[in-house]
Formats: C-alpha cells, sequence, structure tokens
C-alpha cells in the first residue's frame, strides 16, 4: 500500500520559472491496484510518479510504501522496493552493455554487489528462458550489446528487468509513448500480463485515453498538480474515452485554458 | 637495441597509466585530471619511503594506497559536493603538487644505490640480460594486471561501475550509488595511476615533482590509439587496446625524438593528437550525415 500525504513541490523558487508543479497531493493506492495518471501537459502526473521514485525529494508531506517512510530516502534506496520503466526507451537500459549483462544488474536490484561474477551459468539460462517469453526472438542475441536493438525490445526487456525480482510498487513512465502504435500495443500487452500475473501495484502516467479505459482499475486525473478526479471500482469499469474526454472539457472550462491549450487537448486525445 | 628495450619498458610502465585513464575516461566518461597529481604522488612515495629504508615492494604498495586515497576525494568532491569533474580533478591535482614536495622534502629525489623493485627484477637469475629481464618481469606484471582488471569487470561490481558510466539513471533505478561508483572507480583509476608513477620512479632513478605535467592526455592518447587499433568492442580487448596503445606511443615518440624531433614540441604534438583523434569521429559523422563518402 501506498500512502501519499500533503505532498508539495514548487520548482525553481522565486524565479520567475516559478511551477506549483504538485500541490498537496494526497492518496491511498492499495496493494494489487494497477493506477492510471492522467492529465494534460504539466498537470503533475510525471512529478507524482517522479516524486515516488525519489528522483526529487519534496518540499512537504511524506510518501509511505507498505508502512515504511520512503519519503527522506534516496533513489538508489528506495529502488529495492521499486521497479521503474520510462518513457525514453533508452533510459532503462545499459546500451554498451549487452542483453544477459542488462539482465544480470536488473536480477540484483535493490541487493548487494560484490565480487562474484555476473555471469554464471544457472542465471543465462533463466535469462534465455525468460527472454524467450517475450516471443521477440531475443533470446539468440544475449552476448549482443542492448542499444542495437529497437526502442519496443529496450522497452519490453526494460519492462522484464524492472520486475525480475517482484517490486513492491511498479511505476511506468508513459512506456510507451515513444513507441510506434503497433509496438506500443504489443508492449501494453506484456505490461498487463507482468502486472496481472504477479498482481503488482502498479502506478502508469499515460496520454492515451484507450490505455486509461482498458487498463488498471483506477484512473487519477491531475490538474495544476491537484487530483480532480478519482474514478475507482464500478465507475473505472463502465469509464469509456469519450467520458474521460468530457471530464477534460470540464476541466477546461472551469479552469478557462486559453483556447490553444484545448486545440491541443482535442489533437492529442481524440 | 637497449634503445628499442628502454622504449618498450617505459611504454608498459606507462600503460598502467593508461588503464587508470581507462577507467576514468571509458567507463566513467570522466577527464579525470588528478591522474597527473597521482602519478607524481605515486613516484614520490615510493622514492622517499624506499630512501628511508623501507623495502620496495612496500613502498610500492603504499604508493598506490596513496593514489587510491587521492582518487576517493577527488570522486567525493565531484559527488558529494556536486562541483563539476574536471574541477574537480583540478583542485585535486593542484592540492597534491604541495603534499608531493611535503613528501620528498625537496623537488627533485633521486634513487642512488637503493633496492628498488626494477633492480630486483634485473636481478632474476636465468635471464642474463639486465634490462631484458626488467622488460620481461614489466610485461608479465601489467599482463596480469590486464587480466585482473579485465575479470574485475566482469563482476557484478564490476558490471554496476560500467552502468554507472553508460546509463546513471538506469543503474539507480536498479539500486545503485552511483556516487559510491564513481568515486570507488576514481580510487581504483589513480591507484593504477600512482603504482604507474612509483615504478617509473624506480625505473628512472629519481621521482620529480614535475613529472606528471602532461601525463594525462600521454594517458588519453594511449587508450585512444588502443582504441583504434582494436577497433572498440568488449571490455577486454579495450584493455588490451589500452595497454598496446601506451607501448605503440612510446615508440612513436621514441623513433620521432631520435628521427631529430625537438623534444620541447613532445607535449604539443600529444596534445594535437589528441584533439584530432577527439574530433574525428565527429566529423566522420558530420561527413556522413551530409551524405559524403567517407571510407
Amino acid at each position: 500500500m501506498i500512502e501519499i500525504s500533503n505532498i508539495k513541490k514548487v520548482f525553481n523558487p522565486g524565479t520567475p520559472n516559478e511551477v506549483l508543479a504538485l500541490d498537496d497531493v494526497s492518496c491511498t493506492i492499495e496493494t494489487g491496484s494497477f493506477v492510471i495518471l492522467l492529465g494534460t501537459n504539466g498537470s503533475g502526473k510525471s512529478t507524482l510518479l517522479n516524486a515516488v521514485a525519489g528522483t526529487f525529494f519534496p518540499d512537504s508531506g511524506t510518501i509511505k510504501l507498505n508502512g515504511t517512510d520512503i519519503t527522506n530516502m534516496q533513489e538508489h534506496q528506495r529502488a529495492k522496493y521499486i521497479g521503474r520503466v520510462f518513457q525514453n526507451p533508452c533510459s532503462g537500459t545499459a546500451p554498451d552493455m549487452s542483453i544477459a549483462e542488462n539482465l544480470a544488474l536488473a536480477v540484483r536490484r535493490g541487493a548487494k554487489r560484490g565480487l562474484g561474477a555476473a555471469l554464471n551459468r544457472g542465471d543465462m539460462e533463466e535469462f534465455r528462458k525468460k527472454v524467450k517469453s517475450l516471443n521477440m526472438g531475443l533470446e539468440e542475441r544475449l552476448a549482443n550489446p542492448i542499444g542495437k536493438l529497437s526502442g519496443g525490445q529496450r522497452q519490453a526487456l526494460t519492462l522484464l528487468m524492472s520486475t525480475w525480482i517482484k517490486p513492491d510498487l511498479l511505476l511506468l513512465d508513459e512506456h510507451t509513448a515513444a513507441l510506434d502504435p503497433k509496438t506500443a500495443n504489443k508492449v501494453i500487452q506484456l505490461t498487463e500480463s507482468i502486472v496481472n500475473k504477479d498482481k503488482l501495484t502498479t502506478m502508469m502516467v499515460t496520454h492515451s485515453m484507450q490505455q486509461a479505459v482498458n487498463l488498471g482499475d483506477r484512473i487519477l486525473m491531475l490538474h495544476n498538480g491537484k487530483i480532480v478526479y478519482d474514478i475507482k471500482g464500478a465507475d473505472k469499469r463502465v469509464i469509456k474515452a469519450s467520458d474521460l474526454l468530457a471530464m477534460f472539457d470540464d476541466i477546461r472550462k472551469k479552469e478557462q485554458i486559453d483556447p490553444s491549450a484545448s486545440d491541443m487537448l482535442r489533437e492529442n486525445y481524440i | 637495441m637497449s634503445l628499442l628495450i628502454g622504449a618498450l619498458t617505459i611504454g608498459l610502465i606507462l600503460s598502467l597509466l593508461a588503464l587508470g585513464m581507462f577507467i576514468s575516461f571509458k567507463i566513467y566518461n570522466f577527464a579525470d585530471i588528478t591522474a597527473e597529481g597521482s602519478i607524481t604522488l605515486g613516484a614520490s612515495i615510493a622514492a622517499a619511503l624506499i630512501v628511508s629504508g623501507m623495502n620496495p615492494l612496500s613502498a610500492t604498495l603504499i604508493a598506490m594506497a596513496g593514489g587510491f586515497v587521492a582518487g576517493t576525494l577527488t570522486g567525493i568532491i565531484h559527488t558529494k559536493f556536486n562541483i563539476n569533474g574536471l574541477l574537480a580533478g583540478i583542485l585535486m591535482m593542484t592540492a597534491l603538487y604541495s603534499v608531493n614536495l611535503h613528501i620528498m622534502g625537496k623537488s627533485n629525489l633521486p634513487l642512488m644505490s637503493q633496492q628498488t623493485l626494477i633492480s630486483l627484477a634485473g636481478d632474476i637469475g636465468f635471464i642474463p640480460d639486465n634490462d631484458t629481464a626488467v622488460l620481461l618481469v614489466i610485461l608479465a606484471f601489467v599482463a596480469l594486471t590486464g587480466v585482473a582488471l579485465h575479470l574485475f569487470f566482469r563482476t557484478n561490481l564490476g558490471t554496476a561501475m560500467r552502468a554507472t558510466g553508460n546509463n546513471p539513471q538506469m543503474i539507480r533505478a536498479l539500486g545503485v550509488n552511483t556516487g559510491l561508483m564513481i568515486t570507488l572507480g576514481l580510487g581504483m583509476a589513480n591507484a593504477l595511476i600512482a603504482l604507474s608513477g612509483a615504478i617509473l620512479a624506480q625505473y628512472q632513478g629519481f621521482a620529480d615533482v614535475q613529472m606528471g605535467i602532461g601525463m594525462m592526455v600521454w594517458g588519453l592518447a594511449s587508450v585512444i590509439i588502443g582504441e583504434a587499433i582494436i577497433g572498440g568492442g568488449s571490455v577486454g580487448m579495450l584493455i588490451i587496446g589500452s595497454i598496446m596503445g601506451s607501448v605503440i606511443f612510446r615508440l612513436l615518440v621514441a623513433v620521432a625524438l631520435r628521427l631529430g624531433m625537438n623534444p620541447n614540441d613532445l607535449k604539443l604534438i600529444t596534445a594535437l593528437f589528441v584533439f584530432i583523434a577527439l574530433v574525428l569521429p565527429y566529423i566522420t559523422k558530420k561527413m556522413k550525415k551530409r551524405g559524403v563518402e567517407v571510407k
């Protein structure tokens, strides 16, 4: 269970670029829940995800993961509990290292790293088996540098790596946004099967209404650093993309975003 | 012949410097100028301790430890205090200049009749010629060091270090303290560089406070030549390349000096060489982009 309480974050305080990125955000996410974070650019959805991941420390508020206060834990310390996939397919893997070496790095997420050999025969068998399950033919290319693979292949491997050790929480930051639609679909299917299989507690940022409708059991819609809609349970099951668009429209009316921004919304979401 | 053996020997001694630069520059993308201070540090610690009567092996090991501390401090300045890497190295290098003077007590410390690792190597029984014996012992030692480094970069710790240089965001998300990895890596690199200095001092028979000047670029040149010869590839290949690069570079310099090059121009030419090696890939890439055929 994740308890986010009164998280506040101002970027560039005291400068003309001051942004209130998170404005007193609170929410509780149950264990096993798959939460979709929606919102316009600059709404704070990725910032919220990064606050949980520990990329920066919030100005105030606390974040608890399964009862442990992780608010002041460094990014690498929380990595013990958290698996992450990034928007940029290049971010989740070390390009000059082989597929097998990347996997070996992931096998020891949060564990001590000593002078034992990173690659041993037993691991290699397991790598081959799991990579084969991706159906991408990568099991024969374990010794190749990962940087030579396509974005979709890298993203699939990153998913595999981030969940190799079952994380208490999986963070997906628009992890299909940089992929072509077909590849994105594949990665989404893989995401679904991995999350469902291990009943992973997941937070996923997306721009796609379709993904928000099809995936997960809860939608948090953010705007100007606040959670403005929290859709769960039966409401989430019956919601349609058009409903979400209507909500965006609603926000727009309330906040009177300038027309150019609403045009951009239409382009992005219809 | 003795000129050739001398050039090969110095090339091999300096290949330890090249291996250190390989760690900081190739593994971490970190141009670590601490090298110029730590190679002198290694030389001055070894020389001072040997002169004071310590056995040369312990003196050399302590010199190595000194280099490790220097590199670690650069790493801490860089990662804990968020100071730009190059500046962190410059601070350390500058501080080490005074430290080195203190260690030696003067700017040049000769090793007269003291027993050194080099004199011990030269006395190996079954090889009649002293210089050849020294060359072979150093060759064996450098080869061992290369193998050890290669194996190290295949361990869990070693791969975490490589990933830190390759993609810090990714490896942090996998629970590795990247600051610690950089600090440890710079420590290792400068330990090797100090070792190089310690052996060099024993080989040439003196330590000098100026001997580090230009050494970083020298090490870079070796690494770059090695990469060009080997053509990239795995860490193991790049390690072999760095060692070969150092030897070849030393040989080239020896030949050039023999052919009458002004020794004063040596560092200028080294710098030009590294400059060209650094911009060449960029230029060819640009030409390829424009559609120009590049052979």
